[in-house]
């Protein structure tokens, strides 16, 4: 049966491949056909069905069965260049870009043996908190009905939580992994800043973009964290460190753990049920054998507002490449300037315009110390307050959000109202922290809920473990209906 | 403080994206009740506080200064709007 095959988790569909029960073509044909029937969702932005189950052909005839991902199929957030495959960030701007190159963390995981099945939807340079501001259309949650899936990664949440991939990966500057995690009902992990390569992953804010795993599972995560996370000369900020072979030295003990809770993140006009769900998670890691101790994250509150400033700022010059002449859409003017004008208003979206004039506007002359400067400094004072709590606990336990996923178009004209969806998951990319969210529960409407566990810088082990306690004791079953295949 | 129509002018020749005067309406709303939210951050005393200029604190690596050719001038040029196979075509700049 091939729905049996599609709601497989990763490493299962590992051991069937290595124990010749299944074939990379019969595992390829089963996602393919199961991504080509599930066209209302708008996961994907660019498909490669058929050169997939090629590539898939080409595997089973000579399996490398020592591979760590052999003969699997994958989808990737269209923000990771691939090679010959167009890679359009979201953007219209973008719209035939076909990069010659390929981004380091999708050649890690090619070189591992799995197969690109296409290019998933995300929010337009991964700006956004819904997925809305993609130029190729919102993408569906599979939970309900013209529910969002979040954002920026909506396509690659949408992917595993409606089983049209088995695993992706996504990129997280200010939550862009944890929050549509959280909102389908998947696992989500951002690693430590400096763990997986930047390289050719299309530029949002530096400082603070990272890749990581989206999972049904936090063992199919360690997996792929296990294969994306290497030192890497051509991103300057990759960072040499001692990577865990994550998957193998995943497990359950946890006992005697220190896990911190920050009484700032008890936000005013947080839902009832967040509150209650943190409560059980509380409940859950004591049962694990975690040590509960009650911590301060004095700058909490302070943390969204840097990010606005520090995020647009970046932006603004990282986008400053979009000109018109070296890549992408072109628009015509009547002379130099005019063309830069109308190809960067034409080509951009109003969120990406929008945080592009934010950005230009807190560096420019005069204005520079009072934001961009003030920002930075506030920054440091965040990442102070996270060093002085993990003098006194191995990890922090939060909601992943201060919601559950909310209708298309509901917050759409509300910018500010968007943003206060990562109102919990910025601080960590401020800190450059590893970070993971699993889901933990459901809300009225039988939404998934999740919850967050922060880690050390590097101590990516630690918090995979952690969370993996977790989910034993969570035992979370994600509420998929199928309602958008015919 | 409050940004008008002027200075969204301004940032619009800086950032090189036309604005209409439709669009600077409806981005001087959008960006005011932005920056009213990051106003927040002047409640802070951040005098004696050194700014975050990196997350990680280590030192970053130097690499050796080579060159590394790789005859690269087609892939570079492939994905240009306009070219003539050596450079790239942009509107007369010079009179």
């Amino acid at each position: 049966m091939m729905s049996d095959i599609t709601s497989q988790s990763l490493t299962s569909l590992v051991k069937n491949i290595k124990d010749k029960k299944l074939s990379s073509e019969e595992i390829t044909k089963a996602f393919v056909d199961r991504s080509e029937k599930s066209k209302e969702l708008n996961s994907y932005i660019t498909e490669d069905f058929s050169n997939a189950i090629k590539k898939a052909k080409k595997f089973d005839q000579s399996p490398n069965l020592d591979l760590k991902l052999p003969g699997i199929p994958m989808a990737v957030k269209d923000l990771f260049c691939t090679k010959n495959l167009r890679t359009t960030a979201g953007s219209k701007i973008l719209e035939n870009f076909i990069p010659t190159y390929e981004s380091t963390v999708t050649q890690n995981i090619w070189n591992e043996g799995s197969i690109l099945l296409g290019k998933l939807n995300c929010d337009e340079f991964a700006m956004g908190s819904s997925n809305e501001t993609s130029f190729y259309g919102n993408v569906q949650n599979p939970i309900d009905k013209d529910l969002v899936p979040g954002g920026s990664s909506g396509g690659s949440a949408s992917a595993v939580s409606g089983q049209l991939t088995p695993i992706t990966i996504g990129t997280d500057t200010g939550g862009s992994i944890r929050q549509p995690a959280s909102f389908t009902g998947t696992v989500g992990l951002k690693p430590t800043y400096g763990s997986c390569s930047r390289y050719g992953i299309v530029a949002f804010a530096s400082s603070l973009d990272q890749a990581g795993p989206m999972a049904q599972n936090v063992e199919d995560c360690a997996l792929l964290q296990e294969v994306i996370s290497t030192y890497d000369t051509k991103d300057s900020t990759s960072i040499e460190f001692k990577r865990n072979h994550y998957s193998k030295e995943l497990n359950k003990d946890i006992k005697g753990k220190k896990i911190g809770i920050p009484k700032e993140y008890r936000v005013e006009g947080m839902p009832k049920e967040i509150e209650e769900l943190w409560q059980k998670g509380i409940q859950y890691a004591k049962d694990c054998g975690a040590e509960i101790i009650d911590i301060s994250l004095p700058h909490t509150s302070y943390a969204l507002p840097t990010y606005y400033i520090v995020a647009p700022a970046e932006a603004s010059s990282n986008l400053a490449r979009y000109d018109g002449v070296k890549y992408g859409f072109r628009a015509k003017g009547e002379n130099l300037i005019d063309m830069y004008e109308k190809t960067r208003s034409e080509g951009f979206g109003a969120e990406v315009q929008r945080r592009i004039m934010i950005g230009t506007y807190v560096l420019s002359s005069g204005y520079y110390d009072a934001y961009y400067l003030k920002a930075q400094k506030v920054r440091k004072l965040i990442k102070n307050d996270f060093d002085e709590a993990y003098k006194k606990v191995d990890a922090i336990l939060t909601p992943s959000t201060p919601s559950s996923a909310f209708k298309i178009g509901e917050k759409k004209d509300d910018p500010v109202s968007m943003y206060l969806n990562d109102i919990f998951t910025v601080p960590v990319n401020l800190a450059g922290l590893p970070a993971m969210s699993i889901p933990a529960g459901h809300d009225a409407n039988g939404y998934p809920l999740g919850l967050q566990i922060i880690g050390k810088a590097f101590d990516e082990q630690g918090i995979l473990n952690i969370s993996y306690a977790m989910e034993d004791k969570i035992n979370f079953k994600n509420k998929i209906t199928d309602w958008w295949i015919k | 403080m409050s940004i008008d129509l002027k200075t969204i002018k301004h940032i619009s020749k800086l950032s090189r994206i036309s604005v209409d005067d439709q669009k600077a309406e409806k981005l001087a709303g959008d960006l005011n009740s932005i920056f009213k939210f990051i106003e927040k951050l002047n409640e802070l005393n951040t005098d004696n506080v050194e700014p975050l200029t990196s997350v990680a604190e280590t030192t970053l690596k130097f690499r050796t200064d080579e060159v590394q050719s790789e005859n690269i001038r087609d892939q570079i040029i492939k994905n240009s709007p306009e070219d003539n196979e050596d450079f790239f075509v942009v509107p007369k700049v010079v009179e």
